[in-house]
């Protein structure tokens, strides 16, 4: 690599390119943006979960100082304006299609959960706003609430569309097939498995600030968003029905997102509306409070799974009955998580010639519920890694040789499961063996034996994983019957002096694209990375992207970078011959140099860029100046990231108090372009894991109100809650894109929970504990020594 | 009204507040200085924390007014011209953050957490840092960037 470039490229642990303004406080948020004269909006929720609208009076909120608009449901539909849709449906298993009931942006008729919209002020400063916003009489007649999923349907009815709170009713795999395998089976476990509902809490809250330019007639929304591109067709499209060229949103600095931030919400569409009808910009951020109560909440899955072991102990079947809670409105990727992106998953790393899942979708008078860090995989994950374990102890063998004989071999790839995924390629021994090796399993006695002799109990437990990450190639998910699939983007122009620009679709809001794509780019062109400039997150700017979620952004966003820049060294080639006068096909390309084979004719990249901008005599018919390409990238499969953690615990049987004091995590993501950066996604995936498996809980009461809404309540995962964590790596590297790549962003989220819950278990099961739920709180595991001690003595 | 003197990253600064504006509101929408960050209504998560004379302090729960006569550092004060702190260089060299959101505060508190303990210990640093939650890293990070910023600053 040419002197400057040198370890920049793919595989370096370059340090991030965007650090700079974040550590001196000059990244640039959405509530960091103010506009001349813009108005605060300030939304009145529903304090009640389930209730029909008999009347709202404004009139006395309108007359306040300060206010200068009120507007109800009443006002949104007079306007014509839509709400929230669901992109994705899968289809029911009778072949119907889901039930899609309507959401409007402000409540109409009815409120459906704590948090629902009813009305918006819009004042001079936010203080008169909110102290509007007391003054409205809002007249509720109250219906029950309707909060466990287990029990939603048929009862009480919550959207007139749907009369027995089903959304769909989706299956995938062979029914009979399934049956039969569970029905020859030598033992069949059975386990009810539930995911809790956790709630995302990115540290910045949503916010937006929309303005409307009267004589270009056309509207600028900020948003803290994961895909500016879809935010601006669902609002332009569906909402607002107006051009979308006639709406450019920008999506600035994020402070995280999680999946939480990619939705389109009610708040971003009102204050866009209310812009253009008050013409002045209008702002709101939510504070934290509205963030719990507002922004869609993850998991919220009961599980019915049945596994059958042949007298060998190796896997014959698996059936898994679902019922995936999603809340009181579809948002947009509500319904492809617990089916394209969980059923689809339920054979993980292992060799099932049987699987069937029935998955029911069910309403309730909650948040609506949708993608949170994994989406679906690691509800996936996390039921069957429990079984696996939980199996695993049945037939009293060793954990990890349980799940080592039932392994996909290496030479079955691809491997097709029973679930319509082709895996491409893997190798999952390695990984355990190493993350085995990393946290010494083998020793594991003597120190669960010293413990004991201190009074703890020590504990191990394993996850072996897979996902499947780049969502969603088309014509994967087509047969699946998505009516889409998602491609990425990307625009790499060369300026006449050599520095480059990359717009990519995919929105970065901590991973760090500024830095891993642009070292994609370095790598190929053999520039510095300091000549590129990555550019993101805004609509005019970019060309139609999806936007990042699903670990997407390398395998998906990367690969079409990749591909544009080997346009732009095809286009490169081209004119370095002419320039050269040499023949196109004796043109090569190394090391930023173009040279003719044989000779030692050369040119350097620079120089190319220059020509390409004041071309001379260029072949017209076919060389047109300029060095800019573009490339679509649909995958053709996902990518299949797979891996074992180990986590090791220790509980106090005094006080339930567990301490994590070790993890080893062994992740095969394909190729590593920053390594650092890796880690660091890793890392947070497992802190996420860690606070569902031991902290975390969106907690309703019967009465649909949610008890945990604020950080006093909420129990976020903080730093002395976590271990020091050992990451390492073993490669396979994806057959199917440019980069061999396969994506690193969900990984710790979806294998941590059950690694910290078997090691819980297995730490229990000296006084005879064989389950334990989510969140393994201190308290909940106090009571589990106490009562199993009891009974014992009973 | 009241009438609010303080001196904010060197300079002296004087304005007219409402007397219920949080220090936090007065940084960010009265100063525009908006490095500092609000990320919950209940003081539990540490976005907002700016040095009060010396003194890590949770800008959202000190009024403006309370602050008056202070010297007050934010994370747009810490570095000397274009030399940044010890603290953010380690940031960056150990890959401290990810969407920045919580780093500011992060800093803040770290910054104080080294200059009053000496020889910190990875737990104290982990308990040291407990005010300020982090959604995206882990902390792993952050506690080696602190670990080789205390080296750095003779901690
Ligand atoms: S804003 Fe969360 S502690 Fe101050
Ligand atoms: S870096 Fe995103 S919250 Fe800490």
């Amino acid at each position: 690599m040419p002197e400057g470039t040198m370890n920049q490229g793919i595989g370096a642990s370059v340090r991030r390119k965007e650090d700079k303004k974040f550590i001196t406080g000059k990244g640039r948020y959405t509530d960091d943006i103010n506009r001349n004269g813009q108005l605060y909006a300030y939304f009145i929720r529903s304090d009640v979960a389930h209730a029909n609208i008999k009347n709202i009076n404004v009139n006395a909120a309108a007359k306040c100082e300060g206010v200068v608009a009120v507007y109800t449901g009443e006002d949104i539909a007079a306007d014509g304006i839509g709400g929230p849709i669901c992109g994705w449906t899968p289809t029911n298993r009778d072949g119907s299609a889901p039930k899609e009931p309507p959401h409007p942006l402000l409540a109409v008729g009815k409120v459906r959960y704590v948090g629902d919209h009813i009305a918006v002020v819009i004042a001079e400063s936010l203080e008169a706003a909110q102290a509007a916003s007391e003054k409205i009489v809002i007249d509720l007649d109250n219906l029950p609430a309707v909060v466990d999923p287990a029990t939603a349907i048929g009862n009480t009815q919550i959207h007139d569309e749907m009369d027995d709170n089903v959304y769909f009713d989706w299956e995938l795999g062979d029914e009979t097939a399934t049956a039969d395998a569970l029905g020859g089976a030598d033992k069949v476990i059975e386990l009810t498995v539930t995911n809790n509902r956790v709630i995302p809490n990115a540290i910045e809250p949503r916010a937006a600030v929309a303005e409307y330019d009267e004589i270009e007639d056309r509207y600028t929304l900020y948003t803290s968003s994961q895909n500016p591109h879809l935010t601006r067709l669902v609002m332009a499209a569906f909402m607002m029905q107006i051009p979308e060229s006639k709406l450019h949103v920008v999506a600035p600095d994020v402070g995280g997102g999680f999946g939480s931030k990619i939705y389109i919400y009610p708040e971003e569409a009102v204050c866009t509306w209310a812009a253009k009808k008050l013409r002045k910009p209008v702002k709101w951020t939510a504070d934290r409070t509205q963030a719990f109560l507002g922004d869609a909440h993850g998991r919220d899955h009961v599980n019915k799974v049945k596994l059958g072991l042949d007298k060998n102990n190796k896997i014959v079947g698996l059936r898994v009955d679902t019922i995936a809670n999603l809340g009181a409105y579809l948002s947009a990727f509500s319904m492809v998580t617990p089916t394209y992106l969980h059923g689809t998953l339920l054979s993980g790393c292992y060799d099932i010639p049987a699987i069937y899942t029935n998955v029911k979708g069910v309403c309730t008078t909650t948040v609506n519920v949708d993608a949170y860090r994994g989406a679906g995989r690691p509800e996936a994950t996390y039921l069957l890694e429990r079984t696996m374990d939980y199996a695993a102890r049945q037939i009293g063998m060793d954990p990890a040789e349980f799940r080592r004989i039932n392994f996909i071999p290496k030479d079955a790839f691809p491997y097709q499961t029973a679930v319509a995924l082709q895996y491409d390629i893997g190798d999952y021994e390695p990984a355990l063996d190493k993350a085995m090796e990393m946290i010494d399993y083998a020793n594991f006695g003597s120190r669960q034996a010293e413990a004991a002799k201190r009074g703890k109990y020590r504990g191990i437990g394993l996850s072996s994983y897979i996902e499947a990450c780049g969502i969603a190639p088309s014509a994967v998910v087509g047969t699946l019957g998505a009516r889409v699939g998602l491609y990425e983007s990307a625009v790499v122009r060369v300026d006449p002096t050599g520095t480059i620009s990359v717009f990519t679709g995919a929105h970065s809001h901590g991973q760090g694209h500024d830095t891993t794509f642009a070292q994609i780019v370095a790598d190929k062109l053999g520039v510095p990375i300091d000549s590129i400039d990555i550019v993101h997150g805004d609509t005019d700017r970019i060309p139609f992207g999806m936007g990042t979620y699903g670990s997407r952004s390398l395998a998906v966003g990367g690969t079409a970078i990749s591909k544009a820049v080997d346009k732009v060294i095809e286009k490169g080639k081209i004119i370095a011959a002419h320039m050269m006068e040499a023949a196109e096909t004796d043109l090569e390309f190394k090391d930023g140099k173009f040279t003719v084979a044989g000779t030692d004719k050369e040119k350097s990249f620079g120089e190319i860029a220059l020509s390409a901008y004041v071309p001379h005599n260029f072949p017209h018919d076919r060389l047109e100046p300029g060095l800019e390409e573009t490339a679509f990238y649909d995958p053709l499969n996902f990518t299949y990231p797979a891996g074992t953690h180990i986590c090791e615990v220790e509980i106090d049987p005094a006080t339930g108090v567990v301490d994590i004091v070790d993890w080893a995590a062994c992740d095969d993501f394909g190729n590593l372009i920053n390594p650092m950066i890796v880690e660091g996604q890793v890392h947070g995936g497992i802190a996420q894991g860690v606070g569902q498996a031991l902290l975390e809980n969106a907690h309703y009461n019967e009465d649909g109100q949610l008890l945990t809404a604020s950080y006093m309540d909420y129990c976020m995962p903080r730093a002395d809650n976590l271990p020091s964590l050992k990451i390492d790596y073993t490669v396979t590297a994806c057959t199917h894109n440019d980069l061999g790549v396969k994506g690193c962003g969900e990984a710790g989220a979806i294998a941590s929970p059950p690694a910290v819950i078997n090691a819980i278990v297995d730490a229990l099961s000296v006084v005879g504990v064989t389950d334990m739920s989510m969140p393994a709180t201190t308290e909940k595991i106090w009571r589990a020594i106490n009562d199993a001690t009891a009974k014992a003595a009973e | 009204m009241a009438l609010v003197k303080m001196t904010v990253n060197g300079q002296a600064v004087e304005y007219d507040v409402p007397d219920n504006t949080l220090l936090v509101s007065f940084i960010r929408e009265t100063l525009e200085l908006t490095g500092t960050h609000v990320g919950c209504d209940t003081s539990q998560c540490g976005a907002c924390v700016v040095h009060v004379d010396g003194q890590s302090v949770k800008a959202c729960t000190m009024l403006a007014a309370q602050a008056a006569g202070s010297e007050i550092t934010t994370i747009e004060g810490i570095a000397n011209g274009d030399e940044l702190h010890p603290m953010q260089k380690a940031f960056h060299e150990n890959h401290g953050l990810q969407c920045g959101y919580c780093t500011p505060g992060m800093v803040m508190s770290a910054i104080e957490l080294v200059e009053k303990n000496k020889g910190l210990t990875e737990q104290q640093i982990r308990e040291g840092l407990e005010g300020n939650i982090c959604r995206c890293t882990g902390y792993h990070n952050i506690v080696k960037s602190v670990q080789a910023a205390a080296q750095e600053m003779g901690g």
